[in-house]
């Protein structure tokens, strides 16, 4: 079945949760924050791997599904970034250092960081929030350095202030080994001297060779036209990973919502290599 | 039955209509199915008989939306909760041709199925043509002689009467159906000691399995979200850990349609658990007329209900009873 | 083999459930459904069908998951109780036997379900064989034979007696339990009535359906099949079809909020409904059309896919009987083989 590992940290039932308590909380852009979550004793509520998810929740309020954007690589604890989009996000984003939330998980499926990936030339492609699935590999791969070819890294968002995780680009992702960070914005805008223009054309202006592996992330939309654009270029639909995002309840492939072909996003994804996802019906 | 095809076949050939909303044959005696048909050739699969009890005016509001005129058929009841849903601005009466079609009571195979009939393999007498009053249901283990009146639905016994309220043309003649008293149940449970009553009530909604059939077939419950699909109410659409709960999904609705119900019964004709739940309807349907004079919702498109017009000669609700 | 004379029943009851949680089909306000066994149950082993399935009694349509104190803004966690007791669901057909099957792939698959697997081992069952199949049954169809339907128990009634088997340990012990009311029987007494439960089956109107083109290979050529179109057309979007079948497992799970705290519980859910796959951002399928097909997608061509070729229906007939709008699987079924010839 399912090479998950979304059950092995527990004694109850995968659907109950665990307490996890806010260590930091960093308002990365006006909307969207990352929030560090520890285990009440100290040290992480339990392993991932690069690419899967945990179900958030807050009791009364609700719980959703969100990508753990650290990696696997950080001992300490585990961080998701989350856009203030709903009823639950508005209540997390009200959230102060020190308060309590659920979390249970792993769940999914991970980038293939340990086989497909390893000793390949790797591209990332993301858009606003959707750079939170790649920074866990990202931080993965340059923790493992030496696993791996050359890193470019695409990554557009609306303006200069919706760039997430910017800090960390700069002094960490910017200054690594074999890496091209390439940032743009949508619009142009005042204090921006980097690239203006939406993330598929950058790409395609930015003539990169076609011996990478591509991992691309963000609104559907943006995904769609990069793989337009990638096509263009020379990859091929094996070549590229993506995530997909649909509704989920139990995260664990039974309660039928995120049921898409015979394939269950909470399960068998979220990770999906690009022909695979064109198998699956034109439902997501 | 031909009558209606010969006369919707011609309507397509004027080009008046662009297709017909009405019923399309079933695979089994008593299964037949609301369906749009396209073209007059589409029609060699539509059927009108007893078991049409479909009330089809909440369909024209998807059909509203197509493209051209759309041909309903109206049974003497459906035409009022047409006329409630042209009063909500829910139906678009320029793209609809009414015809109004006759009754002679819809059966309910519910009913047969509980007189302890199985294996049903055909039905005669459902037919609208037939003038029997009695129905021969052939089973599997033998036939079975049922009265019409005995299989119809409880709403045919209190029928609203033959006529249509909104028509643009009438084909058949309707027959009386009417046997029982309309108010009968509710006056039966208004009887009943405030225990009773509410054990009445649990054991009946007791068996609602959140399905939300009767919702989504009510003519008045057109509203584009319904407060139950929301989910920042904690009494939301599914079942809940709390039986109170199940019951206010029921008592709420009948408050939210009180006035623009028309009691076309519906609801308790597909509630797959029997559950009688006109009754809830019918008590405020009585309320009503006591309160402020005799009102029937959808006799036409155009007054207002008695709930949403305010008058002096109003009763004051301490006058109550 | 042991038989039972059928007036007797009510002494086996009592017995059964004077040691465990007695399951049986009881009519309520005309309506029959599986309950709880107690001194005024009205058992109905006549009525075929439950208008709910026996699923209910290992998967209930709502139940408490966890409970969540919140003291000072902290939060305690109490996993609900598993069952922990036997009991014995009596009466259950062939057709949501095999439910069980098709619910067992989904929920003892890893991860393991516990609060459903609690149920599963403590739960015994006594099968009913079907005197008297009816026009909406085609269990056959998927294999199933009501005349002798494996529980852990299966139980025929013939004339005067109902006949009684042990198929499993459980069953055997249940059996033996209940020594002092039965009698010694021997297997031909029943042959007749199987005999004749067998002819009826080939009469029935549904007995010869195809399932020819589905399986877990057609996703694509089904999918994007233009009847479809025709086919949504009636659907109320109601749930009746999901909360009556026994195979749909699909749910939600909600909170409700409770003086010291929230109570997470499970309820059934819908594919039928809207806001089945809303999320805060939208809702991937927004149109009935894709909700319908999406439910018999699942149960003809995802379900096998997954699960070695075994499809989510089995045939017991509630969505043709319940479906207040006539639309069901069979006339999906019947619909694309049409659309072949």
């Amino acid at each position: 079945m399912c090479d998950c590992n979304c059950h092995q940290n527990y004694n109850l039932d995968t659907l109950v949760p665990m307490v996890g308590i806010v260590t930091d909380i960093r308002q990365e852009t006006p909307d969207v924050k990352t929030f560090r979550v520890n285990a009440p004793e100290g040290g992480k509520l339990f392993e991932h791997k690069p690419g899967q998810c945990a179900m958030v929740s807050v009791p009364g309020v609700g719980e959703a599904m969100f990508s753990i954007t650290s990696s696997p690589t950080n001992k300490e604890y585990q961080e998701f970034s989350i856009k203030k989009c709903g009823v639950l996000t508005d209540y997390l984003h009200d959230l102060q250092v020190g308060d309590e939330i659920m979390v249970r998980g792993p769940y999914g499926n991970n980038f293939p960081v340990d086989t497909e990936l390893k000793g390949k030339n790797l591209l990332f492609v993301a858009g606003g929030i959707g750079l939170a699935p790649l920074r866990s590999v990202i931080n993965y791969v340059l923790d493992n350095r030496d696993d791996y070819g050359t890193v470019d890294i695409v990554y557009g968002s609306r303006s200069a202030d919706d760039l997430v995780q910017l800090k960390e680009i700069q002094e960490v992702w910017m200054k690594a080994k074999d890496t091209n960070v390439y940032l743009t914005i949508d619009r142009p805008q005042e204090g921006w001297d980097g690239h203006v223009g939406f993330v598929p054309s950058y790409l395609s202006e930015l003539e990169l060779s076609t011996d990478k592996t591509v991992l691309v992330c963000g609104p559907p939309i943006m995904i769609k036209f990069v793989l337009g654009a990638l096509t263009e270029m020379g990859f091929s639909k094996e070549q590229a990973y993506t995530t997909l995002e649909l509704r989920m309840k139990c995260g664990v492939g039974k309660c039928g919502r995120c049921n898409i072909g015979s394939k269950y996003v909470c399960k068998d994804g979220p990770v999906f290599r690009c022909d695979e996802v064109d198998e699956l019906p034109n439902e997501y | 039955m031909q009558e209606i095809i010969s006369r919707l076949e011609q309507l397509f050939a004027e080009g008046k209509i662009n297709r017909v909303l009405g019923w399309k044959k079933g695979d089994l005696a008593y299964n037949p199915e609301v369906s749009y048909f396209e073209s007059a050739e589409a029609l060699k699969d539509f059927v009108y008989d007893g078991f049409c009890g479909a009330n089809l005016s909440k369909y024209m509001i998807q059909g509203s939306a197509l493209e051209g005129v759309t041909a309903i058929l109206l049974k003497p009841c459906d035409t009022y909760s047409f006329n409630q849903l042209i009063k909500e601005h829910r139906v678009d009466r320029e793209k609809v041709y009414i015809i109004g079609i006759g009754c002679k009571g819809k059966l309910n195979i519910e009913t047969i199925k509980a007189m302890g009939i199985k294996g049903i393999t055909g039905i005669k007498g459902a037919e609208i043509d037939c003038a029997c009053d009695e129905l021969t249901v052939e089973t599997l283990y033998g036939d079975k002689k049922v009265a019409y009146k005995d299989a119809m639905l409880e709403r045919c016994h209190v029928c609203k009467g033959k006529e249509h309220m909104i028509y643009d043309e009438l084909l058949l003649e309707s027959a009386d159906t009417l046997d029982g008293d309309r108010f009968a149940g509710v006056d039966a449970i208004e009887a009943l000691s405030p225990e009773e009553k509410f054990e009445f009530f649990r054991k009946e909604l007791s068996k609602c399995i959140r399905c939300n059939a009767c919702r989504n077939v009510c003519p008045a419950c057109s509203c584009r979200k319904c407060v139950f699909d929301s989910n920042k109410f904690d009494s939301e659409q599914k079942a809940n850990v709390d039986p109170f709960n199940e019951s206010m999904f029921h008592i709420i609705r009948a408050f939210h349609v009180a006035g623009r119900c028309t009691d076309c019964g519906e609801c308790s004709r597909v509630c797959p658990q029997g559950i009688p739940l006109h009754l809830f309807n019918r008590k405020f349907i009585k309320d009503i007329n006591e309160y402020y004079g005799d009102f029937i919702a959808g006799e036409n498109a155009e007054e207002k209900g008695p709930l949403t017009n305010f008058t002096l000669d109003d009763m004051e609700a301490s006058e109550r009873r | 083999m042991v038989k039972i004379k059928r007036e007797n029943l009510a002494e086996l009851y009592k017995l059964i459930s004077a040691e465990k949680s007695l399951f049986v089909p009881a009519k309520k306000a005309g309506q029959t459904n599986y309950a709880l066994y107690g001194a005024d149950t009205e058992v109905d082993l006549d009525t075929l069908k439950t208008v709910k399935s026996a699923k209910e009694l290992f998967f209930p349509q709502s139940e408490t998951l966890y409970n969540v104190k919140t003291v000072d803004n902290k939060y305690t966690v109490t996993q609900a109780e598993l069952q922990n007791e036997e009991f014995v669901v009596f009466g259950i057909r062939g057709c949501d036997l095999k439910g069980i099957e098709v619910l067992d792939k989904v929920f003892l698959s890893d991860p393991v379900d516990s609060f459903y697997k609690a149920r599963r081992e403590n739960g015994i069952t006594v099968a009913l064989s079907c005197n008297e199949p009816e026009e909406s049954c085609f269990c056959t169809v998927f294999g199933v034979d009501p005349a002798d339907a494996k529980g852990d128990i299966t139980a025929t009634l013939c004339g005067e007696y109902l006949y009684m088997k042990a198929n499993t340990e459980k069953g055997e012990k249940l059996l033996s339990d209940c020594a002092s009311l039965t009698e010694a029987a021997d297997e031909s007494e029943v042959a007749d009535e199987k005999a004749k439960i067998a002819e009826i089956l080939k009469k029935l109107p549904y007995a010869n359906l195809s399932l020819e083109g589905w399986d877990g290979t057609v996703t694509e050529e089904k999918f994007n099949s233009p009847v479809w179109e025709e086919l949504y057309k009636p659907c109320l979007a109601c749930g009746t079809c999901t909360f009556v079948c026994p195979t749909c497992q699909c749910y939600d799970i909600k909170d409700y909020k409770t003086a010291n705290g929230i109570q997470k519980y499970r309820c059934w859910d819908s594919c039928m409904y809207s806001d089945f796959t809303m999320m805060a951002h939208g809702n991937n399928r927004t149109s009935q059309l894709q909700r319908f097909r999406q439910r018999f997608m699942h149960k003809l061509v995802y379900f096998p896919a997954n699960n070695d070729g075994m499809y989510s229906c089995v045939g017991c007939g509630r969505c043709v009987d319940k479906c207040p709008a006539s639309a069901n699987i069979i006339k999906v079924i019947k619909a694309f083989s049409k659309e072949v010839d």
